[in-house]
């Protein structure tokens, strides 16, 4: 079962149908239990980094979420999902993040039109086991005002995305995995990402 | 770079998509899972459905709608029409709608659009403005007045300052129609397009009047917008988005393409 966490914000349908086709048995939850025994854990979200923090606080997620992630369960971090992996935004000063990547969430530079919105090319910077098979330069949909800063560039980013500024759009390390796109969003790449992490939790 | 969106709008009443001109004389073109199967697999950018009864007849029933389309589709999609509550987006984005879209209630409570950005985020929340030109008999000129209940009700707002408020009440798109254009398929209104694109950062989706592919050339080159929403020439078959999309390639627009 791969926990989908429920932390009542969020569009959790549509990600929920993309894994279910993937035939990987989704489960929308916010029950502590559940993601513990999950074989992978994935973390969505919209709205702003404060108050998503704060519902995971109230429903006393934070815990089973670093849990999990320090126990090597695969986790998946979409969108407002992959700015929560981080210690800070700029979003919402004073809110500490789960920290798992080192770093913080700056909002875009005003150059361009914000938010950075629709299909951008995503730059594989080296191969990764949720790039195989997946050509560099593909296309994904991005619905996003923050972008992530890693501390420890090098090692965490796997691909980037150009809107005037570098953006890491997606970080990895060991088995956590955070996507600034939305690949249930993003047609049959997305789909790709996906089924290539689910495979991920089969192992 | 970011690729400029070409997004089919599909109008729907009673669950059927349908296409009005002069939003009148309405015609059934199809079943709204069905076309919008048909427009991913033509690499369409995202969709838009737009329930166009429910400004006044206060129906939620997208909801079901977004439900299906969700189920099949990994495409982003917005729904509109009607929408005034909280609740109501919610259990849109529930059913797996990406985005919503305010028109009426933006114009008459314009802090429901900060309370929605604020609730789910700006890049949740688009705001429609239906626009037609008018003559002003005071001030003796013509400017862009601000249409609300499906183009019903004209508001006296120049959409100039309204584009900028909704802007800073959190919207983080606009969906700009030209009730000038729209269904005539004689092009998109460059100028009112180009005018708000450039007033505001946030993206502009620029609507009414697609005929031709030089129209979706002209409206994101001259009229600077970010995306262009299309209706009738691809519901009839006129040209598939894969047409228009190597149409706009060839022009060196940036376009997402099949690759």
């Amino acid at each position: 079962m791969i926990a989908i966490v429920d932390y009542g914000i969020g569009n959790l349908h549509s990600v929920f149908k993309a894994l279910e086709r993937l035939k990987a048995k989704p489960r929308i939850t916010d029950n502590q239990k559940e993601i513990k025994k999950a074989k992978g854990v994935v973390l969505p979200g919209v709205g702003s980094f404060g108050r998503a923090m704060e519902q995971l606080e109230k429903k006393e997620l934070i815990t089973p979420l670093l849990e999990a992630a320090e126990k090597g369960i695969p986790f998946l971090g979409m969108c407002l999902g992959l700015q929560l992996m981080f210690e800070k935004s700029q979003e919402t000063t004073g809110t500490k993040g789960l920290a798992l990547f080192q770093g913080e969430v700056r909002k875009l530079p005003p150059t361009n039109k914000i938010p950075h919105m629709g299909w951008n090319r995503t730059h594989f910077l080296r191969s990764s086991t949720l790039t195989s098979d997946i050509p560099t330069g593909s296309f994904f949909y991005f619905a996003h005002s923050y972008y992530v800063v890693p501390k420890e560039e090098h090692d965490v980013v796997i691909g980037i995305c150009n809107y005037n500024v570098t953006i890491p759009v997606i970080i990895n390390r060991d088995y956590l995995w955070g996507l600034q796109f939305h690949p249930e969003k993003s047609s049959h790449w997305g789909m790709k990402f996906l089924e290539n992490w689910v495979e991920v939790t089969k192992k | 770079m970011l690729a400029k969106r070409i997004i089919p709008c599909l109008d729907v009443r009673e669950g059927r998509v349908v296409k009005g001109i002069h939003f009148e004389n309405i015609k059934d073109v199809g079943n709204p899972v069905e076309l919008a199967k048909k427009y991913e697999e033509e690499a369409a950018d995202e969709l838009v459905f737009l329930d166009i009864t429910a400004s006044y007849e206060k129906r939620e029933t997208m909801v079901e709608v977004a439900e299906k389309v969700a189920a099949e589709l990994t495409l982003p999609f917005t729904v509109g029409g009607g929408i005034n509550t909280a609740d109501h987006v919610t259990n849109l984005l529930k059913a797996g709608a990406d985005k919503v879209s305010i028109n009426t209630a933006a114009v008459l409570s314009p802090t429901l659009v900060t309370e929605l950005a604020d609730k789910f985020g700006s890049q949740c929340i688009v705001v429609a403005i239906d626009v037609k030109k008018t003559w002003d008999r005071i001030t003796r000129r013509s400017y862009w007045e601000v249409f609300i209940n499906g183009g019903k009700t004209p508001t006296g707002k120049d959409v100039l300052q309204w584009a900028s408020q909704v802007e800073k009440l959190g919207a983080g798109e606009i969906l700009l129609t030209s009730m000038d254009t729209d269904g005539t398929q004689g092009g998109y209104d460059l100028s009112l397009t180009r005018k708000i694109a450039e007033r505001v950062s946030i993206p502009v989706i620029a609507s009414g009047g697609a005929g031709r592919l030089e129209h979706l050339a002209a409206v994101l080159r001259e009229g600077k917008a970010d995306a262009a929403l299309v209706a009738s020439i691809f519901h009839y078959g006129q040209f598939t988005i894969r047409q228009a999309k190597e149409f706009l390639h060839k022009r060196g627009i940036p376009v997402r393409m099949d690759d």
